[in-house]
């Protein structure tokens, strides 16, 4: 990852003692509950060789807590599959699912043309009643998706499971293999039930299974261009894959697919074609990139591209991987280029927001990635976790063998992949690897979140609300970044609040053009005049006047 | 102007309308737990209570959070797939501990889920065991409505956590008090207010749930509250068995609770539809004015008089427009309603709410429209979509999701409903009431009239319309 130069290190040490706040953060809690969110809240501790202390994760958020966790559903149809413009997505299930996941997650879709399909714009229900409950609702579902391919046509229909769908047994599957027979064109089904696993990440696990199942590998026709990569887990929220898209067409970077923003269906049957897997969201792709890897051949890299220096340092190691000088040079013209416009508003949004302090919680990587943007504007990072991750995403990948499986994960089906017969190829040779390896390029490695955080923040794995309201009270940091359902409390509190989900507004912040855009946001917002405002006049100097002033 | 070649939003909605029997097409209607968590908000210091997976509250939360802009707490049982084998009861025992452990509410308001529905968990043996194992803290209280997600709407759940809070709370103490039960029906938190504030302009002692006012509306302060001051107070909801009447507006989400109450507690109802427009907020008023035997203020007659003289002074603009809606049962029989009377033209009409009553109710008031109207119950922004290509109109109004409609039609919307999330406003202005009236009017003319600006020839733009 990248390594910032030291003046954007801040030399502060944090004044607060770490193990202390985080005695009081449980101290309220019933006794059981006390125990297990020790272990989910850590004091950072890097060691010189950069390992970390064990944090508890990916385990059952506490009823009646408060999380900031939504749903194995929410993973699966919103986050992962939700970016895909052309497959006509139909949750199968009450009503509510589908409203909820409609169009809330601003990711942004650019069709080929008026005659491309974009179906995102849509929301697709069987709305289950009663009746179907009672008596199953897979003939309804048949149904259901014989009607949309009569009136929409598709080239692919993906049909999603909800809570009582689990519940009352239906087989979409079978239903998705017959009208796949019968209508011939693709139909699969994601049995992301709500109730699996343990949050939104169960989800991606089995929308990374489907994907690859049923889409990846369909169409082996070569496509034309040179550095050919795929870009994974990055969805396209506020128009990131396009900065990210822009940057790549002008290195001359041939990108076959992202998954999933901005993306089609033909860009995931074709994307076995690609050279290289470049991973943004470690937590939600992940799986896809091991299992294209096992069956084709293709290696990955962990990128990011939050973050201007980390955007230039992801540009380089891909120029590295090909080891071409072609690219290397436009790689480097590219930068050289972006970087001024980045540098002269850096500088200036540095000046005002030096040395204020961030707290980050959310998702699976984002609370990770966005820490660059914050060092760069020289801001410290005292707090950070995510929402759904597990420990790799906070300790690194090397603590993968030793990980216990336990019940909700073994409900996730992991598949078994084997390398394709004819189509397996392997990228590189061992020179190759050991090549990238001397140049620092690990494959198939990620160094986690706290590796490059400071000894002595806090890392809290599945923050809640009550844990928020007392960092608030104790540290008061200068902004929170966090979802919206946390907006409005943190910023009733006084304190500023970006959500880092969907940005609520605004973007894109990805690449050079987007890490501008979010200096700027982050200026506006610890900066606004408005939080002087909070009190009237009369309440910052109560003192009773006896007569009215002009006499 | 019509966006023609470019591409279109809802580019493969096609002119021709098939019937569906299975397919929902951008709905226009969303599941009963949002509306019990949105009515369990308008109680004081209560904390709502989500008896499924975790999915379904952050869901809720988030929905409620980007139409209001406002902290929406509430808690989950976070149900894994061993409770959804097992049953729910351990997740919403230690739920309930937790809860009041560490959030301290005086009450939980606990609606149920599709899951937990259908395993089928007995919610009251629950709370009854939470109570036996000291999980309830003295002189606090759970209580609990159904609300299936599979039948129904939103509204559905609104009205059956409005009918829990009688159900659990309201109690007779033996002598009538002079006040009156207002049930203020699925709207806004300003249009809670302004039911309230009229009731006060007329001297009428009321008790409103619930109230969302000051909860989903309060002011920025520096200092979070997680309740803040607003809400109906658990002593008013017991009181309210004692009240001498029950004026209940919208009969969807509101009739539940007022008959509840007649059952229950022998307090007398008369439901209404919601004050939106002149006569539905004359037919309210009037009806305060009789149960409570006062005399209507003149403050009021000044209210009414300005929304009178704006439509006469502007009937011009409104006259044979003509409209298409979406919403909720409630508010579209009364906007229906103002709008004829403004001798406007609601033609297109879909609620996603099922309810056969609401079709017809909708032909009798448009029955003097010269003009064919369409209406559907459950019908979906899609079939709107269709009916409005086939038929086009002027004006649209309806929720956040009609604004991708209004640009491919290139017809101008009017937010009304729920969810906004793009606009504020609605949680500050109301629409009830006569001063609510004046705001739709105010709307309806901006939207119309910035359109005849917008597309008038030079020669034919004029400064006074």
């Amino acid at each position: 990852m990248a390594k910032l130069a030291p003046e954007y290190l801040s030399e502060s040490v944090l004044d607060i003692d770490a193990e202390a706040v985080k005695k009081e953060l449980v101290s309220k809690y019933p006794t059981k509950v006390a125990r297990k969110r020790a272990k989910q809240i850590v004091v950072n501790e890097v060691a010189p060789d950069l390992t970390v202390p064990e944090i508890q994760s990916n385990v059952r958020t506490v009823p009646g807590l408060m999380s900031q966790r939504g749903c194995t559903y929410a993973g699966c149809k919103g986050v992962v599959l939700g970016p895909t413009r052309d497959i006509l997505n139909i949750t199968h299930g009450p009503i509510g699912c589908g409203f909820y996941s409609w169009l809330t997650r601003r990711n942004q879709t650019r069709p080929k043309g008026p005659e491309d399909h974009n179906f995102m714009n849509y929301c697709f229900s069987t709305d289950m009643q009663d009746e179907q409950i009672i008596f199953g609702g897979e003939k309804k579902l048949r149904q259901a998706v014989q009607e949309a391919y009569d009136i929409f046509k598709p080239k692919a229909i993906g049909i999603f499971a909800t809570c009582p769908v689990g519940l009352i047994g239906d087989d979409i599957h079978a239903v998705a293999r017959e009208m796949k027979e019968k209508l011939g064109i693709n139909v699969f089904g994601f049995s992301c039930e709500g109730y699996k696993g343990v949050s939104q990440s169960a989800g991606h696990h089995i929308a990374n299974n489907g994907v690859f199942t049923h889409i990846v590998g369909l169409d082996d026709v070569v496509r034309e261009g040179e550095f050919k990569i795929n870009m994974l887990g990055e969805y396209n929220i506020g128009g990131d894959a396009f900065e990210i898209e822009r940057l790549f067409e002008d290195c001359g970077i041939t990108l076959i697919s992202t998954f999933s923003g901005n993306s089609s269906y033909d860009n995931f049957a074709n994307s076995h074609t690609a050279d290289l897997n470049l991973i943004m969201c470690h937590r939600s792709i992940n799986y896809v990139a091991e299992m294209m890897d096992k069956k084709f051949g293709i290696p990955w890299i962990k990128v990011n591209f939050i973050g201007a220096e980390a955007s230039a340092k992801s540009l380089r190691k891909i120029a590295k991987y090909f080891e071409n000088d072609k690219l290397t040079a436009k790689v480097e013209e590219v930068i050289a280029r972006e970087m001024p416009a980045v540098e002269k508003v850096r500088e200036e949004v540095r000046s005002r927001c030096q040395g204020k302090r961030a707290m980050l919680f959310v998702g699976g990587s984002r609370a990770h990635h966005y820490q660059e943007l914050f060092r760069e504007i020289g801001m410290e990072i005292i707090a950070a976790g995510y929402e759904f991750a597990h420990r790799d995403d906070y300790e690194g990948r090397q603590v993968l063998p030793g990980l216990k499986v336990d019940a909700d994960s073994r409900n996730i089906e992991e598949l078994h992949i084997e390398a394709d017969p004819e189509r397996f190829r392997p990228r590189l040779d061992a020179a190759g690897v050991a090549r990238l390896q001397q140049e620092g390029i690990t494959l198939s490695e990620y160094e986690g979140m706290m590796a490059e955080m400071k000894s002595g923040a806090l890392v809290i794995d599945d923050i809640c609300q009550f844990e928020t309201e007392k960092l608030i009270e104790i540290y008061r940091p200068d902004i929170i970044c966090a979802g919206i359902k946390e907006k409005y409390a943190v910023q009733k509190s006084g304190v500023p609040m970006k959500q880092l989900h969907s940005y609520d507004s605004g973007g894109p912040y990805a690449g050079f053009q987007g890490a501008v855009n979010f200096y700027r946001e982050i200026d506006r917002m610890v900066n606004s005049k408005v939080w002087k405002y909070l009190k009237a006049p009369w309440q910052e100097n109560p003192e009773l006047a006896a007569t009215y002033a002009w006499e | 102007m019509k966006n023609e070649d470019n591409a279109m939003l809802l580019r493969h909605t096609p002119k021709e309308v098939k019937e569906r029997k299975a397919l929902t097409v951008n709905p226009a209607k969303t599941c009963q737990p949002i509306g019990a968590m949105y009515a369990a908000l308008g109680i004081h210091r209560c904390l709502p209570h989500s008896h499924g997976s975790q999915g379904c509250y952050a869901y809720h939360r988030s929905a409620l959070t980007r139409h209001f802009k406002e902290p929406v707490m509430a808690a989950t049982s976070a149900f894994t797939e061993g409770a959804s084998v097992f049953g729910g009861q351990a997740n919403l025992l230690q739920a309930i501990n937790n809860i009041f452990s560490v959030y301290e509410p005086e009450i939980i308001a606990v609606h149920t889920t599709c899951l937990s529905e259908t395993i089928g968990d007995d919610i009251p043996q629950i709370i009854a065991k939470a109570r036996d194992e000291g999980k309830i803290p003295p002189e606090h209280y759970v209580i609990h409505a159904n609300t299936p997600s599979y039948v129904g709407s939103h509204v559905t759940g609104f009205a059956n956590m409005v009918k829990g809070m009688v159900d659990y709370l309201a109690a007779k103490n033996g002598h009538r008090t002079n006040r009156i039960n207002l049930i203020p029906g699925y709207v806004e938190p300003s249009d809670m207010e302004e039911i309230k504030r009229l009731a006060g302009e007329l001297g009428v002692p009321t008790i409103m749930f619930p109230d969302t006012s000051n909860v989903l509306n309060g002011p920025q302060t520096g200092r979070f509250s997680m309740f803040p001051a607003g809400g109906t107070t658990v002593a008013d909801l017991i009181a309210a068995g004692s009240s001498m009447g029950t004026v209940a507006l919208g009969p969807l989400a509101s009739g539940p609770a007022a008959r509840a109450l007649d059952t229950k507690c022998k307090v007398p109802c008369e439901i209404l539809n919601l004050p939106i427009g002149l006569r539905a907020t004359d037919e309210f008023i009037d009806t305060l004015r009789r149960i409570a035997g006062v005399t209507v203020p003149d403050s009021i007659n000044i209210e009414r008089g300005r929304l009178v003289d704006v439509i006469t002074d502007m009937h011009q603009v409104f006259f044979h427009r003509k409209v298409a809606l979406a919403g909720d049962p409630d508010q579209l029989i009364s906007l229906t309603q103002f709008l004829v009377d403004l001798d406007m033209w609601p033609i297109h009409i879909v609620t996603g709410t099922p309810g056969k009553k609401f079709e017809a109710k909708i032909k009798e008031i448009t029955k003097e429209v010269p003009h064919p109207v369409n209406v559907r119950a459950p019908g979906d922004l899609f079939l709107l979509h269709q009916w409005l290509k086939n038929e086009p109109v002027d004006l649209l109004m309806g929720n956040t999701y009609m604004k991708y409609i209004a640009r491919d039609e290139d017809i101008p919307l009017i937010r009304f409903g729920f969810p906004i999330m793009d606009r504020v406003g609605h949680s500050y202005f109301p629409t009830v009431g006569y001063r609510g009236g004046l705001r739709l009017l105010e709307k309806i003319l901006d939207a119309l009239l910035d359109r005849q600006d917008r597309d008038a020839p030079e020669e034919r733009f004029e400064l006074v319309m």
